[in-house]
């Protein structure tokens, strides 16, 4: 095969290694792929007859993996009714209801390629894909089909299901966006049909119209008002009655006293047939006021959803361990000192000890440390933490509320209540604008009572409407929803509404070196052979004795070996390395200290001068080679480095990983202020101390161990590929992955802190000019709500120009 | 203009109808996926109508 022209597997995208020849003909033409998985799953799609998905999708798949038997009696379980209590709804006779997490979902076509998959199972009633939370709702017949052939039918086409329990949160959350999306409906129905009214009515002022016919429109349009009045503009009548109660004044008091005002004044001057109305401005407003905080809760549930996806890291089921042998129990059933069997590859169901075995465990999505732990018995486990080499036997020390995992859950919880302090900054100044506003008005309406009664109402309702803060109110969150959906096109998801603001304030950026800077998978670097040995032989020999290991060495190995050798016999010493045999030499690969002992007493190869720290490849002669793996670091990933620095931010690097590491990539990035052997404790002391000093901290990271500091810091940042707890406390997300969004986020986020400024500046001129000379009655009723929808208008069109 | 006093109730029963149209579908679940239904229009299920490549004979379903 030509080692100069690498192809790239045609269904997940990753490197082909030399020498593997997978193929599918996909349109009539050979492509290549990469692994059996990838091989077995692109032909269950091309032989589904749905080949279309590959000209439809947009992004690369997920690498394909077969199941093996043990993960599809694991599946088998979810068939058991008792099980099945806490996430199947039974309907009427045997048809039944499930709700799906779906991993794997890259792109649309994914969500076809999966409806259309699904529901030709023959026993499938219905199978849809929800794409923007990555959810499926399933409804099968019991009789026809199980749901094990239903996920196991998922997974044949590369993706993963996981049954779960939609739970509360998310029930409150249908609810709340019902709620939302009725209101909403409700108001724009009225706001189209009462603007349709105040035309005709405006036009009449002109050109003269009929009196009756004057007053029936005004009576419709009063009519029609009610609805929004009763209804749709409920949650702002409530959250100001709540407010006041507690003697406070937020932005919905001015917002109600606009909207119940100008409804009450128009009300009046309907029934009693003179004056203004203003239907058409209570029907907009409320219209615009409500779409805006609808698209506000959209993002806010999002944030809500990934944290709940948590409880994906527990296993639904473990093998327990009793006098009659393995049984397989729900993991609720555990209880603290029951014993548990972990096979390779399954995920540690709660806390405890392991009492027999020795293997390794991954616990970077706790820890953020990506290389597997050592765990012997006596050691302790830490539940949704994956283990990696060898059956281990564990006791469970703790369950549920008690683990490790539901405590950082809860820290976080709490980190993000905490939080919105920061946010509540521009509703307090507000606050005091909106307390002085009232005050002048009574003032205004006082005088004007004792001196000219007749126009006291009308001009108290010029003051009124004039000065409503409706610009200012609309100031901030026009300017930042269109820089959101500026930045969302860009893959720069904003989940919190101050994240923007602080953003654009953020004197330091800080980098949490695991999978933000780096690619976040080990490559192999090179090999330095000791004696008269062929380079690409060692690696070959490598290659295969890594051949079928899960070991993150391995696949780096693998990915650049030709698979031409055989290698036989292999035992694998969990944190030492693997032993096989090759062309009937006897190897060992892994630590120095495993591989020298293979080495025979008599043996009289020479060793290498130094000892050799890496991982090394030797047989009974003695060390043949030395290999070097490192993580890449990302495309673009200095410029962005570069970019940040020309924008006035330091860039910091706070990583857990070791010294020579952590140097190697800051110097490559040019990064000056880095700090290695991290624990979380140090970041989070790290960023404090930054605090303490008046920095302003924007943190990006991407592991579960972030997960306090990035609530501690005052902005934070996750990688797209991250885990979902940092998505769920992350102020904003790079679903790009791509670095460079990283300073045009900070770019847009400064653009955004001016137009806010300026907005907020124009809101407050045409306020202080516009105050006097309603309070002196030279601007009636009608020109204030003119005044009042123009500098609206003036605000959000400044806002529009981030949209570009 | 007397039809007038005619025309605008029957628009008011219009848009009764379509607040009760908008109601119905956001309780169907139609505002559940905002972004899905862009992207599957574009990939309609209407391919196997067009007749199949021969190596594909095959295909079981």
């Amino acid at each position: 095969m030509d080692m100069s022209a690498q192809p790239d597997c045609f269904h997940c995208g990753l490197p082909v290694p030399p020498g593997a020849r997978y193929e599918v003909e996909i349109d009539g033409q050979a492509q290549p792929m990469c692994c059996p998985g990838c091989q077995a799953v692109a032909s269950a799609i091309i032989s589904g007859g749905m080949g279309e998905f590959y000209r439809y999708r947009t992004g690369k798949s997920v690498r394909g993996r077969e199941l093996v038997p043990a993960e599809l009696d694991e599946l088998a379980l979810y068939n058991r009714d008792d099980l099945q209590q806490s996430f199947v709804q039974r309907k009427a006779g045997e048809q039944r209801e499930a709700a799906l997490i779906l991993e794997g979902i890259v792109c649309a076509a994914c969500v076809w390629l999966n409806e259309r998959h699904v529901k030709a199972l023959p026993g499938v009633l219905d199978f849809s894909v929800n794409y923007s939370t990555h959810r499926a709702h399933v409804s099968w017949d019991n009789q026809r089909i199980k749901l094990s052939d239903i996920l196991a039918a998922i997974n044949a086409i590369g993706y993963h299901a996981h049954p779960f329990d939609p739970g509360r949160q998310e029930a409150i959350y249908a609810r709340e966006k019902t709620r939302a999306l009725r209101r909403l409906a409700v108001a724009g129905v009225v706001m189209v049909q009462v603007m349709m009214l105040a035309v005709a009515l405006y036009a009449g002022d002109y050109d003269g119209m009929d009196a009756t016919l004057r007053h029936f429109l005004r009576v419709v349009s009063l009519l029609l008002t009610l609805p929004v009045m009763l209804y749709a503009a409920q949650p702002f009548f409530v959250s100001a009655w709540r407010d006041l109660k507690r003697r406070q004044t937020g932005m919905d008091v001015p917002v109600s006293l606009a909207i119940g005002g100008a409804f009450a004044a128009s009300a009046w001057s309907t029934l009693t047939g003179s004056g203004e109305i203003y239907f058409d401005s209570v029907t907009m407003f409320t219209f615009f006021l409500l779409a805006g905080r609808f698209l506000e809760m959209g993002a806010r549930h999002r944030a809500g959803q990934a944290a709940e996806e948590l409880i994906k890291l527990l296993p639904v089921t473990a093998a327990r361990l009793d006098d009659s042998g393995e049984q397989r129990v729900p993991v609720a059933d555990l209880v603290p000192g029951d014993r548990v069997l972990v096979r390779p590859g399954e995920s540690i169901a709660a806390d405890g000890r392991v009492i027999e075995g020795c293997s390794s465990v991954d616990e970077s999505l706790l820890t953020g440390e990506s290389a597997p732990q050592q765990r012997q018995p006596g050691d302790l486990l830490v539940g949704g933490t994956v283990n990696n080499e060898s059956p281990l036997v564990m006791e469970i020390e703790q369950v549920g509320e008690a683990t490790v995992l539901s405590a950082i859950v809860r820290l976080l919880d709490r980190a993000q209540t905490e939080k919105p302090e920061v946010a509540r900054l521009a509703d307090r100044v507000a606050r005091w604008f909106v307390l002085a506003l009232l005050i002048l008005a009574t003032a205004v309406a006082w005088w004007w009572w004792k001196h000219d009664p007749q126009h006291a109402f009308a001009i108290t309702l010029s003051v009124l409407v004039v000065t409503c803060p409706c610009a200012l109110s609309l100031a901030t969150p026009a300017a930042l929803t269109a820089a959101t959906g500026a930045l969302t096109r860009l893959g720069v998801l904003t989940t919190r509404g101050h994240a923007l603001e602080t953003l654009a304030r953020s004197t330091h950026v800080i980098f949490d070196k695991t999978g933000t800077l780096t690619e976040g998978r080990l490559r192999y670097q090179g090999v330095e052979v000791f004696g008269d040995v062929e380079p690409d032989r060692c690696l070959e020999i490598a290659a295969a004795l890594e051949a079928s290991s899960e070991h993150p060495i391995a696949a780096a190995l693998r990915a650049e070996a030709a698979c031409a050798l055989r290698a036989e016999s292999l035992t694998a010493t969990p944190g030492c390395g693997i032993e096989g045999t090759v062309d009937g030499q006897i190897y060992r690969l892994g630590i120095p200290d495993f591989v020298t002992a293979l080495r025979s007493p008599e043996s009289e190869l020479a060793g290498p001068a130094q000892a050799p720290t890496g991982v090394v490849l030797g047989n009974e002669q003695g060390l043949l080679a030395q290999f070097e793996f490192a993580d890449r670091v990302r495309e673009q990933a200095a410029e962005a480095v570069a970019e940040l620095k020309q924008l006035g931010v330091t860039v910091e690097l706070l990583s857990g990983d070791e010294a020579g590491v952590v140097r190697r990539i800051a110097g490559q990035l040019g990064i000056e202020h880095f700090q290695s052997r991290c624990r979380p404790e140090d970041k989070l002391a790290r960023v404090q101390a930054l605090q303490a000093q008046g920095a302003v901290v924007a943190m990006v990271g991407d592991g579960v161990n972030d997960a306090p500091v990035l609530a501690a810091a005052q902005v934070s940042l996750a990688m797209g590929g991250g885990t979902q707890l940092a998505h769920a406390s992350a102020d904003m997300v790079l679903l790009s992955e791509h670095l460079p969004h990283l300073p045009a986020a900070v770019r847009t986020a400064r653009r955004t802190r001016a137009v806010i400024r300026q907005n907020l500046t124009w809101a407050l001129v045409y306020n202080i000019t516009a105050l006097p000379l309603a309070a002196t009655g030279y601007i009636a009723p009608w020109m204030a709500a003119l005044g009042m929808s123009a500098s609206s208008l003036v605000v959000v069109v400044n806002a529009l120009r981030l949209r570009r | 203009m007397d039809i007038l006093f005619l025309l605008i109730p029957i628009s008011l029963i219009i848009m009764g109808i379509a607040v009760w149209v908008f109601l119905w579908a956001i309780r169907s679940g139609q505002f559940d996926d905002l972004e899905g239904p862009a992207h599957r229009i574009l990939m309609d299920d209407d391919d196997p109508l067009i007749p199949r490549r021969p190596q594909l004979k095959d295909d079981d379903d």
